[in-house]
């Protein structure tokens, strides 16, 4: 979208609402980071639209001074799919939780992504149901305690990129609610793409779910159990970045130091690569126990964008035939005249 | 149009009632709709019932796999598809079984005697040839070797017989055609485009086609032929026409006459998707359709499209109008056009997904959590199809509220001829988009029209105009100075009075619909009133009444919610008030909890439509409790 000559602030991009978090929520942080970056990606607020379902993190587009639809449990993929097809000319975000975008509207997600409708989907993960008080989400690791789970959780979580990517989404990041720099600069890349765009941001439930993510985000804990991924750079990590990952025979993904192997042999990052199985691969890095996590972004490829496909379908239907004619259409077939 | 057979032996009649019926894969569906073009073009009236099983391929030969098309036609104004056939096509002995315990004495029987070895008996279930122990001498019955004409017919074009046999539907047109004088160009033409991309077919199919004419002809088993001629209708244009195309057609008028783009989001569900089939064909119109993954996702997506200044509408069946229910109460909430169609199937679950059943209509009006009221009308014939997804469009988009079209698998496949609208005569439906703010420099999302109750419809793109809405309870009053900002609201006061003003919103539309259509009759006592595709059985069984010359009211109800607004008045004017319904009395209940009327429900749940007779015998029993 090209809009020059207007320039905005983060206060453009705020309503007059009271936010309405518990205090200490890392959606705060989200709702900054994302009132930081809006003004800089020169889009008017008019042209933009938040869509979001049911949950804590659904309450986002009322604080937002777009237009915004705050619609019901699972389903704002779906209705962000109908504002963009039929407006490609729009700028739409879709924001859920972990519990809204994988449970209840897991389906919603996957289609939107694999259509690649031009939607801007972030999902705040926090592991936890908070607007519902306390029960274990689709991404709760298993053994949870919570007041459904009294005896601990039994379902095996998903991991929400390995999800996005096995719909082959053509954009697939990770950052998280203590990064703003991170997170600004991850939104201001799912914007550029074309195409859906999915992000993960950990986000820290600090009444429920208090701490899910301190193993990787203390700030002692970063340098060791963060991966940021850097496209057409050897994946290292650490202080001096002396661990690095690299692939085994099967194609799966280890961890090593980086003096034992060398260099040259560490995995490349490529965030280009069409066929997802590198990045899939990435994902599940993690998985293990103590294993680091790769934050940044996974995938960014190009396919058709689905509105833009809709809509060049009807061109090409308007250039064939003609615009549409309301009398030769109910004549069309075999007509007869009575008199 | 000429018609070939001199006119000596020609006999002429009214009407006539033809069912053609073989198994699934016999083509049944397509010769008859290929008779029902022809009698449409030649200007008969008529109506027809297709009737098909819900599997594909049910095993072939038997009875579970029988599928039959009946088609009435006659030189005056019909409304109903007819009850008992007066002809019956029965290419195997499973369609006989199926159809038999509806044919009366004397009924014309044409069945395919090839079919009748013992292994087909067998797959009917039936123990004995039914052609050779005189359980059919009650019918005038013709023994017709189709499939071995219809090989010998085509042999001389070097098509295999498996491959010919298939033709036999046509062996049976062709007799059809010959018995009812139709003239054959238009057949020849008729088949010619359909099967112009398969020249063997085409040539098979015409070959069967004129063997089944000629041997009409020559046989002499048949008396003689007869004509219906055309009848005399209200002048103007027609066309023959299904409820679905009607309804698709409908909705892009209205979206012509809104001056918005229509967003069709519907997910496939029989007898639904020939709905989304056809609005996919007109993209030059500007329709965008999305087949979406699930029936939720669709009813959302036509939120959407609302939301971004779209003509949003999504279509279902059966169990999908129960998964619509959330999406539903969403846009009665946020205020926002929408229309669903929902093509009645018989229920409940799976229920009978090709058969048509009225059993919705609770559903439609009171089926979601909350008090959420919305619009809700019914479609009363196939072409009527058209004019209520125009009144659903209009509605949906005065009111910004969403609204429920109800029609059924009956209307949905059934055809009559229409007459066709002059296009330039439908209403302006298009409502302005809010595009300045409208209080001071604010804008108020829920400010509402005074005289309609409606918020304004701002939509993305519009500076200034930013605001979110929501399915959370919300400061919506925005009359009379007091605040329409659409935040969320817990107040006590403020949720009651938004109950209310939800309610009185859809219940004044009822100012805005016209009265009821009361075809009344100076001394009747009873008043037979209806809703949905019980209409053409309806005017049947009180025509026939009438014919007795005994007297009778009638009247039929499309707008279902609110209901007109001297619907009361008019049911208190009589003795007995008769409700015909596809369901265990639901129009019924809603009569006698609307007016306290001791209305007589009147239910029939096959699958099948009413009868004139079953509609006739009612009426008569009815006029015989007056007191």
């Amino acid at each position: 979208m090209t809009e020059t000559a207007v320039t905005f602030t983060r206060k453009d991009f705020e309503s007059d609402q009271e936010v309405r978090w518990c205090p200490g929520c890392g959606d705060y942080g989200i709702l900054a980071a994302m009132q930081f970056v809006l003004p800089e990606l020169g889009v008017k607020p008019e042209n933009m639209v938040f869509v979001s379902g049911i949950g804590c993190a659904a309450r986002l587009p009322y604080y937002m001074n777009t237009y915004g639809v705050h619609s019901i449990h699972g389903r704002a993929p779906a209705v962000a799919t109908g504002v963009a097809l039929t407006r490609p000319d729009l700028n739409v975000w879709v924001i859920g939780g972990d519990g809204d975008m994988l449970s209840i509207g897991g389906n919603h997600l996957i289609h939107a992504l694999r259509r690649n409708v031009n939607l801007k989907i972030v999902m705040f993960n926090n592991q936890i149901y908070g607007l519902t008080k306390g029960q274990y989400s689709p991404t709760s690791e298993i053994g949870k305690v919570t007041k459904s789970t009294p005896f601990g959780s039994l379902d095996h979580p998903f991991n929400p990129l390995s999800v996005a990517l096995g719909a082959e989404a053509s954009f697939v990041a990770r950052t998280h609610d203590v990064d703003r720099k991170h997170m600004m600069e991850t939104f201001r890349r799912m914007h550029a793409h074309e195409g859906a765009a999915f992000v993960e941001v950990f986000q820290n439930c600090n009444v429920f779910n208090d701490g899910a993510f301190s193993a990787i985000l203390k700030r002692d804990n970063r340098a060791d159990m963060l991966i940021d991924l850097v496209h057409g750079e050897p994946i290292r990590f650490g202080a001096e970045g002396q661990h690095g990952v690299t692939l085994n025979e099967f194609g799966e993904p280890r961890v090593v130091e980086v003096d034992d192997v060398g260099v040259e042999k560490l995995l490349v990052h490529d965030e280009h690569r069409l066929d997802p199985t590198l990045a899939f691969a990435l994902s599940r890095i993690a998985n293990a126990p103590n294993m680091p996590t790769p934050i940044g972004v996974f995938r960014d490829v190009v396919r058709p964008v689905y509105e833009a496909e809709v809509q060049r379908q009807l061109a090409v239907s308007i250039k064939r035939t003609g615009p549409g004619d309301l009398s030769k259409l109910l004549t069309s077939g075999l007509t007869w005249t009575v008199s | 149009m000429t018609i070939e057979v001199s006119p000596d032996r020609v006999q002429s009649v009214d009407r006539v009632v033809i069912r053609f019926a073989g198994d699934s894969g016999d083509g049944m569906q397509l010769v008859g709709d290929g008779f029902t073009e022809l009698s449409a073009a030649f200007g008969n009236d008529l109506a027809t019932l297709p009737d098909f099983p819900a599997e594909i391929r049910a095993p072939a030969g038997t009875v579970a796999g029988v599928s039959s098309f009946q088609v009435h036609i006659s030189d005056h104004d019909i409304v109903t598809p007819g009850d008992a056939p007066n002809v019956l096509i029965a290419m195997n002995p499973a369609a006989l079984v199926a159809n038999l315990s509806d044919l009366a004495p004397g009924t014309t029987l044409i069945v395919n005697g090839d079919t009748f070895e013992q292994r087909d008996l067998d797959k009917a279930g039936l123990a004995v040839n039914p052609l050779e122990d005189g359980s059919l001498d009650a019918f005038n019955l013709y023994v017709v070797p189709m499939t071995s004409i219809t090989v010998e017919a085509t042999a001389s074009l070097g098509i295999k017989p498996r491959d010919a046999e298939r033709s036999k539907n046509f062996f049976a047109l062709g007799l059809l055609c010959w018995m009812y004088t139709r003239p054959v160009a238009p057949v020849i033409d008729w088949i010619t485009d359909r099967f112009s991309k398969k020249p063997d077919v085409l040539a098979a199919n015409i070959a069967a086609f004129r063997a089944g004419r000629n041997f009409g002809e020559t046989a002499e088993l048949f008396d003689m032929p007869y004509e219906v001629r055309p009848a005399a209708l209200t002048p103007g244009v027609y066309r023959n026409i299904i409820g679905n195309l009607a309804t698709a057609y409908g909705l892009i008028a209205a979206a012509e006459k809104s001056k918005l783009p229509l967003v069709y989001a519907s997910y496939p569900i029989t007898p639904a998707s020939d709905i989304l089939h056809e609005l996919s064909k007109h993209k030059n119109f500007g329709v965008k359709t999305l087949q979406a993954e699930d029936e939720i996702a669709a009813a959302a997506m036509a939120i959407g499209a609302s939301f971004a200044g779209a003509l949003g509408v999504t279509g279902t069946s059966g169990p999908g109008l129960d998964l619509k229910g959330e999406a539903l109460g969403l846009a009665v909430s946020l205020e926002l056009p929408l229309v669903l169609v929902d093509v009645q199937r018989g229920g409940p679950s799976t229920g009978l997904p090709t058969k048509t059943e009225q059993a919705d209509l609770l559903l439609a009006m009171y089926g979601r959590h909350g008090e959420c009221p919305m619009p809700v009308i019914a479609a009363k014939s196939p072409s009527h199809c058209f004019d209520a997804a125009f009144e659903a469009c209009r509605i949906a988009i005065k009111y910004r509220t969403p609204v429920i079209l109800l029609t059924d698998g009956y209307l949905a496949n059934g055809a009559e001829p229409w007459l066709l609208p002059d296009v330039n005569s439908l209403a302006d439906i298009s409502v302005p988009f809010a595009e300045v703010p409208n209080d001071g420099d604010k804008f108020l999302p829920y400010l509402r029209d005074p005289e309609t109750l409606a918020r304004p419809w701002a939509i993305p793109g519009t500076p200034g105009l930013m605001h979110r809405i929501g399915g959370i309870e919300k400061e919506g009053i925005g009359l009379g100075g007091e605040g329409g900002t659409g935040n969320i609201s817990y107040s006590p006061e403020n949720h009651s009075r938004m109950m209310h003003m939800r309610a009185d919103k859809v219940a004044g539309i009822a100012k805005d619909i016209p009265g009821v259509e009361l075809d009344a009759e100076d001394g009747a006592q009873v008043l037979v009133l209806g809703w949905g595709s019980t209409w053409g059985a309806i005017q049947a069984g009180v025509r026939r009444t009438r014919a007795r010359g005994l007297k009778v009211a009638s009247a039929h109800l499309v707008h279902l919610n609110p209901l007109p607004s001297d619907l009361g008045d008019v049911l208190r004017r009589y003795d007995k008030v008769l409700v015909p319904e596809m369901n265990l009395g639901q129009l019924s209940r809603i009569v006698r909890a609307e007016f306290l009327v001791d209305a007589v429900s009147f239910t029939k749940v096959q699958g099948v439509p009413f009868r004139a007779g079953d509609m006739e015998a009612k009426i008569l029993e009815m006029i015989g409790l007056v007191k």
